[in-house]
């Protein structure tokens, strides 16, 4: 991975104590991916603020935007210290070519209507807590510190998935029906979620975080409760994508990821 | 199906002493003590305060829009998780204020509706676009600076609900000017294709913010001509008599440009305005009066931005009616405690 | 334009306690469907800042007021009780009750 050419001039942080440059360059990649996971579908999110069904809805689908934000800021920040080259969160996030994003593609799938995005969300936020409780017991405790924060706040992410798909599941039949087609869509992309690759398989040998690929189960008898509560059935997708993992993205994600660099792109050697 | 609400909707008052009741008002407000939902209060006092807290919910929410279009462009992480915040906060004041003017017995979907059908209007600074990240900044330092000058007093209007909501809105929106203006400080310390930026955004909020923030010039020194003057006068000395407004509309303008101008000099940005100047003799910075003329340039009413607005908002509410109807028809299955009904 | 419209959803006053030692404030409503979606719009709207502790919704037309009009009969009996107040009496004099003196 390089940084591109018009990227702002990269000042290095201080290492942590005790750390090395490049010394946990898997752990890096993991912690890349859930934040690119987290900034993906913020950025999606944002594309909904003052276009969601309600103002109430316009406030939680900015506050759980907010979170994810965070969550990415976070994990950049980490991935960027841990890889060896320093890069801040702004650079990853900023500097960074499309093919370089390691997000699962179920996050950057477009917003669709609202009920895709629900589903979307409940995928994403039962993952999601499941991930970050592992990453609450990690050895390192700034990071098992972080884990345990984003799980309690997805957990309320969560609330607000289930909530909405049992409403719309058991609303009108319009809501029914597109809540189904919500589901049918985003299914196929949640496999990847819980995939194994080389990175992961080293790092559950080695103790540093678990595999995410046992996880699918719990996740699988948590949806399927509220799916079944909705009144609906969870799909059975014939086919699943992969590719998000090593930056083989959907054609959407090129102009999500343009139009989230425009600004600093236009800007070289800007200050911000 | 709710019924009123019994706890702020208002009473209607036996008209047999409505002298008595208007006496008992008129001290109450005289006295500075606030007025209650269920307090007798004139007709008249009611319209306005629901006409002006309306105007200023419908500008909460359709104010989102020029800063919302920058959520995906922010140009660093940090920017963006403080333009979240902010947007979200625009969103929650309009919900304060929708919440504060139901206690009037209006209803906050009847209100959203007259925003939709145009029938009442959102301020007109928000019908000027929003055309770099610059923009965000100059709305935050200059609208939002406006706001807060305009709204300070509103702390303590004589109808409670509404001094209540603006008490949680004045502490919400300080943080809003103090990033905008650390917004345009990066950008001016920054290149000079930034700064060209800042001043460019500038250039274009100045007006909007200084005519339209506070309202038609409302008093002769404020520049207006002796018609407009005397209109704006008499509408503001009802208001102020209701101790619904506490000062004129040019009072607080001047106010505002004399907070602006040093900071406009600390950033190094030149405010589109020649005539500022400082008048020893007055104690305030001179400018251009805001005429009826320039009052009118700065309104930009009936223009592509000001339909495109209303459009948005509308196409938002109109794209959202399947999922109100299905909460709508989920919450009734279940009779609102989330338990099965059938 | 008063009133509330067929189809809206219900009116909820929300009730939030800041922080400790402090008891549930009224702050403003929220309109919602049901109760886990005025709680969620509550939480949302109203306590963005702060740690605040606790959240009560309650549907509007659930509650019960004594209001101003009624003012006559209901809090006629808290005026004109003067001796409910510490004022009414003369002050301790030096020596408190349990003997405490100042020197």
């Amino acid at each position: 991975m390089s940084i591109t050419s018009d990227a702002p001039v990269v000042r290095r942080p201080d290492p942590l104590p005790g750390e090395q440059p490049s010394a946990a360059p898997d752990l890096a990649r993991y912690l890349l991916r859930l934040g690119d996971d987290a900034l993906v579908l913020g950025q999606r999110l944002c594309q909904w603020i003052t276009r969601a069904p309600t103002i109430d809805e316009d406030l939680a689908l900015s506050n759980i935007a907010l979170d994810l934000i965070g969550h990415a800021r976070a994990l950049l920040t980490r991935a960027g210290r841990l890889d060896g080259t320093g890069r801040t969160e702004d650079d990853l996030a900023y500097g960074r070519s499309d093919r370089e994003f390691t997000n699962a593609l179920l996050t950057e799938l477009p917003n669709g209507d609202f009920a895709a995005t629900v589903a979307r969300q409940l995928a994403y936020t039962h993952y999601a807590v499941l991930s970050y409780e592992t990453l609450a017991h990690c050895a390192d405790p700034d990071l098992a510190a972080f884990g345990a924060r984003a799980a309690k706040e997805v957990a309320f992410h969560r609330l607000h998935a289930d909530r909405w798909t049992v409403t719309l599941g058991r609303g009108t039949e319009e809501s029914a029906r597109r809540m189904r087609d919500g589901l049918e869509r985003v299914w196929p992309y949640t496999a990847e979620l819980f995939e194994e690759d080389e990175v992961v398989r080293r790092l559950a040998a080695s103790g540093t975080v678990p595999s995410p690929a046992p996880l699918r189960e719990t996740w699988l008898g948590r949806v399927t409760e509220v799916v079944t509560e909705a009144g609906l059935t969870v799909p059975t997708p014939a086919w699943s994508a992969t590719g998000g993992r090593s930056g083989l993205h959907t054609e959407e994600f090129g102009p999500l990821i343009a139009e989230l660099q425009s600004v600093r792109r236009q800007f070289p050697g800007g200050t911000w | 199906m709710p019924g009123r609400c019994p706890v702020t909707a208002p009473t209607t008052a036996p008209a047999v002493d409505e002298g008595d009741l208007l006496a008992h008002f008129d001290a109450l407000v005289a006295a500075g003590e606030t007025i209650e939902p269920r307090d007798w209060m004139p007709d008249g006092y009611r319209r306005m305060l629901v006409r002006q807290i309306a105007q200023h919910a419908h500008s909460e929410i359709i104010g989102m829009q020029p800063e919302g279009a920058w959520l995906t462009r922010a140009p660093s992480l940090h920017r963006k998780s403080v333009l979240i915040a902010k947007v979200q906060d625009e969103a929650g004041h309009g919900l304060y204020l929708y919440s504060a003017a139901e206690t009037l017995g209006v209803d906050r979907a009847a209100l959203l509706d007259a925003l939709h059908r145009g029938q009442q209007r959102a301020s007109a600074t928000f019908n000027h676009p929003a055309l770099t990240w610059a923009d965000t900044g100059a709305i935050a330092w200059l609208t939002d600076g406006a706001a807060v000058i305009n709204q300070a007093p509103l702390c303590r209007t004589s109808y409670g609900p509404y001094a209540r909501a603006m008490r949680r809105v004045c502490q919400e929106e300080a943080f809003h000017v103090r990033q905008g203006y650390d917004l345009m400080r990066a950008l001016c310390e920054g290149t000079p294709e930034q700064k060209a930026m800042a001043q460019d955004a500038v250039n274009r909020w100045w007006l909007p913010a200084v005519a339209l923030m506070f309202g038609p010039p409302d008093t002769e020194a404020g520049g207006a001509d002796a018609r407009t003057a005397a209109l704006g006068a008499a509408v503001s000395r009802r208001a102020m008599a209701w101790g619904i407004k506490r000062h004129t509309n040019d009072e607080l303008r001047q106010r505002f440009v004399d907070s602006c101008v040093p900071q406009a000099e600390r950033l190094g940005l030149t405010l589109p305005d020649p005539a500022i100047r400082w008048n020893e003799e007055r104690g305030h910075y001179d400018f251009t009066p805001i005429d009826w003329d320039t009052y009118r340039e700065a309104l930009g009413d009936d223009t592509h931005w000001a339909r495109q607005r209303i459009a948005h908002r509308r196409a938002a509410h109109e794209d959202g009616a399947w999922v109100r109807e299905a909460a709508a028809a989920y919450a009734a299955r279940t009779d609102g405690t989330g338990g099965e009904d059938e | 334009m008063s009133g509330t419209r067929e189809g809206a959803p219900a009116s909820w006053e929300v009730f939030l306690r800041s922080r400790r030692g402090l008891a549930h404030q009224h702050v403003g409503s929220v309109r919602a469907a049901g109760p886990d979606a005025a709680l969620a719009a509550a939480r949302d709207l109203y306590t963005r800042r702060g740690e605040p502790l606790s959240l009560w919704v309650v549907r509007s037309d659930a509650v019960h007021t004594a209001s101003p009009d009624e003012r006559d009969p209901y809090f006629a009996g808290a005026r004109h009780k003067p001796y409910r107040y510490p004022e009414h009496f003369a002050p301790l004099t030096e020596k408190g009750p349990e003997g405490e003196h100042h020197e």
